[in-house]
């Protein structure tokens, strides 16, 4: 295997596409890391709304010639339904039953929208719209880099002050704190746990909407099984960071895209194995230290 | 120990030996109509070749499905790894029983290595040796996979099936990359994957019988009081995660021969769900219950398949829609999980007694019913 050495302009285009990424992962990473927290549960549909966002934006688009600012705000309001329909539906019936229940749950309804995406929007790859505001090539020191680049870590830098400051200072906050440790306490504490189990759905999937748009216009190609690697990379993520820790899941998220930009860009030859790859480092995470970079013993004990 | 339970069961109920000698006869009776059968489906008398290869494909996923059922409804450690080990006995399968000369038309994007060109088995060896193969590879993966628990462990077995398509995706020289491999000779006859597929089944079952399989259940049922007995955790889930391998490399291997062309894409995460469609309808835990639902499941799929192509009811004519099959599958999934939890079997295994008092209790169920309605037509 031949170690590349990139040249200095390479290696800066590769830094920034790699905090671009990394962006891209926290957002999606932050909505498995919120659900783990509150009900252990690997979210396995999370991929599948991000998917579902995607095709949002694209339907509202191309049927509605709608500009795309309008078309970005109702993906994802959609989305953020979407998500508490999807607890409601699938997993709040299922909320006194054995944790495997719950997990089959999980994979039925990605299946589910997998194929509800086929059948409704066909297998045809589909182009998502373009927005030039944020895909203009600009020089920046030398540098071709996308506008976006630039950009993408803003959106996610606001978004993810904003979740803090909801998670730790607000009484909503507190109460997802406490559903995290012990439903029934926080019951006994006047806390509508269902109503904020509904919230952090609501929370997680908007975000992971927010993610899916920036990812189309990254990558514009949909299809019904877009959503799948980057959902599981970004539970990867989340896992790497310490799983229920929102901070850790941006931490895992961000050191995700480096390491995953980097390998493609010292180890060419190895660029088939990316997807491997995120796999591998799951699995000697979940060996060498299951509570990740910044996880509390709250979130493994049960696992 | 064996005479000491029929003793007591003929204590508790007097015509138990009756019950006995009848039970046998009907099995006899089912098993010599179900062998008539394949033999006059085989000589193409009362099935087509498309019904045959349902036959087959029938078998072969009830022994795909036989090994979740082991793993996970059995041993209570929640596996998605199916797809990978039956890409590894598909591969090894067809590779082993393709032509030399066939193999090396088909590698034309990059040239085949020598030995895999040159390697051959009869069909027996072949299969077996897939399955082993998929054995070895999860008794690798089982040393670091089996420390974990519950949805972690679903998620990093799903992982490596994941690692070992992409392996298979870029290891072009031996396993022709994303191409795939065709022409893999039709050797798995309805014979070959009904037999596999009840000596399967047999192997399960007396497995399950002896001390290896009641620790199985104990580790299920409880992973603490398991090992306060002296259970080796560990050892246990290995001996169930590695046969569970073998039977996946083994289905892998005839589903390869069934439907003649593989590509790695075959082997997605979806194949694992549709596995686990079976074994949860079929009810997690039950042997039977996951032969019974393989079944259904695969003949329903074959015979939904005209979703797929456009249909008409009454005056409303449906077009084609691609992937509606599908979708009526996973909604099945989602109710089989969300209202009947327990699937067909729950974790029983089928008995005549049991069908029979079904029956007797259908039966009750429906005179109540009709007494009850005649009651309600009185009183109006």
């Amino acid at each position: 295997m031949n170690v590349l050495i990139p040249s200095m302009e390479q290696f800066v285009q590769g830094i920034a596409n790699a905090l671009s990424l990394g962006s891209l992962y926290s957002l999606v990473a932050i909505g498995y890391t919120m659900v783990y927290g509150i009900l252990r549960l690997i979210n396995f549909a999370h991929g599948e709304v991000f998917m579902m966002a995607m095709y949002f934006v694209f339907y509202v688009t191309t049927l509605f010639q709608a500009p795309w600012y309008i078309a970005f705000i109702a993906g994802i309001v959609g989305i953020a339904l979407l998500g508490i329909v999807i607890e409601r539906a699938a997993y709040k019936p299922l909320r006194n039953a054995p944790r495997i229940s719950v997990l089959i749950s999980a994979i039925g309804v990605s299946y589910l929208l997998q194929n509800l995406a086929v059948v409704c929007f066909s297998g045809i790859p589909k182009q998502f719209p373009s927005v030039p505001l944020f895909q203009d090539v600009i020089i920046v020191g030398g540098v071709h880099i996308q506008r976006m680049v630039i950009i993408v870590p803003i959106i996610t830098a606001i978004l993810v002050a904003a979740l803090l400051y909801l998670v730790n200072h607000t009484k909503m906050g507190i109460a997802m704190r406490a559903a995290s440790r012990d439903f029934d306490t926080s019951r006994l504490m006047g806390i509508n746990v269902n109503r904020v189990i509904s919230i952090t759905f609501c929370i997680g999937s908007l975000l992971a909407a927010v993610g899916a748009i920036m990812w189309g216009l990254k990558y514009p190609k949909i299809e019904p099984y877009v959503g799948v690697m980057p959902g599981l990379k970004c539970f990867i993520a989340a896992v790497l960071g310490g799983i229920g820790s929102i901070g850790g899941a941006v931490i895992g998220a961000f050191l995700l895209g480096f390491i995953e930009i980097m390998l493609v860009l010292f180890l060419p030859g190895l660029s088939g194995y990316k997807d491997a790859f995120a796999f591998v480092l799951l699995i000697i995470i979940l060996l060498v230290k299951p509570t990740g970079l910044l996880g509390d013993k709250a979130g493994v004990d049960k696992a | 120990m064996g005479s000491n339970q029929t003793v007591q069961g003929r204590l508790n109920q007097p015509g138990a030996s009756s019950h006995k000698n009848r039970n046998r006869i009907l099995t006899a009776v089912t098993l010599v109509i179900f062998v008539v059968f394949l033999f006059l489906a085989d000589q193409g008398i009362i099935l087509d070749s498309y019904g045959v290869r349902i036959i087959r494909l029938c078998g072969v996923y009830t022994i795909a499905a036989l090994s979740m059922t082991l793993i996970n409804g059995l041993t209570g450690q929640f596996s998605l790894g199916q797809a990978g080990f039956m890409a590894i006995g598909a591969y090894t399968t067809s590779l082993l029983i393709i032509p030399p000369e066939v193999k090396e038309q088909m590698y034309y994007v990059t040239p085949i290595q020598g030995w895999v060109r040159d390697m051959q088995a009869p069909f027996l060896a072949a299969i077996l040796i897939g399955g082993l193969l998929a054995a070895l590879i999860a008794f690798l993966i089982g040393f670091p996979v089996l420390r974990l628990r519950g949805d972690y462990l679903a998620i990093a077995t799903l992982g490596f099936s994941e690692i070992i398509r992409v392996i298979i995706t870029n290891v072009g020289s031996v396993t022709n990359s994303s191409i795939g491999i065709k022409s893999i000779p039709d050797t798995a006859n309805i014979w070959w994957t009904t037999i596999a597929a009840a000596l399967c089944i047999t192997l399960v079952y007396r497995l399950m019988k002896t001390s290896y399989g009641r620790a199985f259940k104990s580790i299920r049922d409880d992973e603490v009081a398991a090992e306060a007995m002296g259970i080796s955790l560990f050892k246990h889930k290995m001996l169930s995660f590695v046969i569970s391998g073998f039977l996946a490399g083994l289905s892998g291997g005839l589903l390869a021969s069934v439907v003649g062309v593989i590509n790695p894409l075959y082997f997605r995460f979806t194949l694992a769900y549709e596995i686990l469609l079976i074994v949860v309808l079929g009810g997690q835990g039950s042997i039977t219950g996951t032969l019974v639902s393989a079944c259904l499941i695969t003949a329903g799929k074959e015979w939904l398949r005209f979703l797929d192509s456009g249909f008409s009811i009454g005056p409303i004519t449906i077009p084609e829609i691609s992937g509606l099959r599908m979708l009526v599958f996973s909604a099945l999934l989602m109710v089989v999980i969300l209202f009947y939890r327990r699937g067909l079997f729950g974790s029983n295994e089928f008995s005549w007694d049991g069908l029979f008092r079904l029956i007797q209790r259908t039966g009750a169920r429906c005179k109540r019913l009709i007494r009850r309605g005649e009651k309600g037509g009185a009183a109006k």
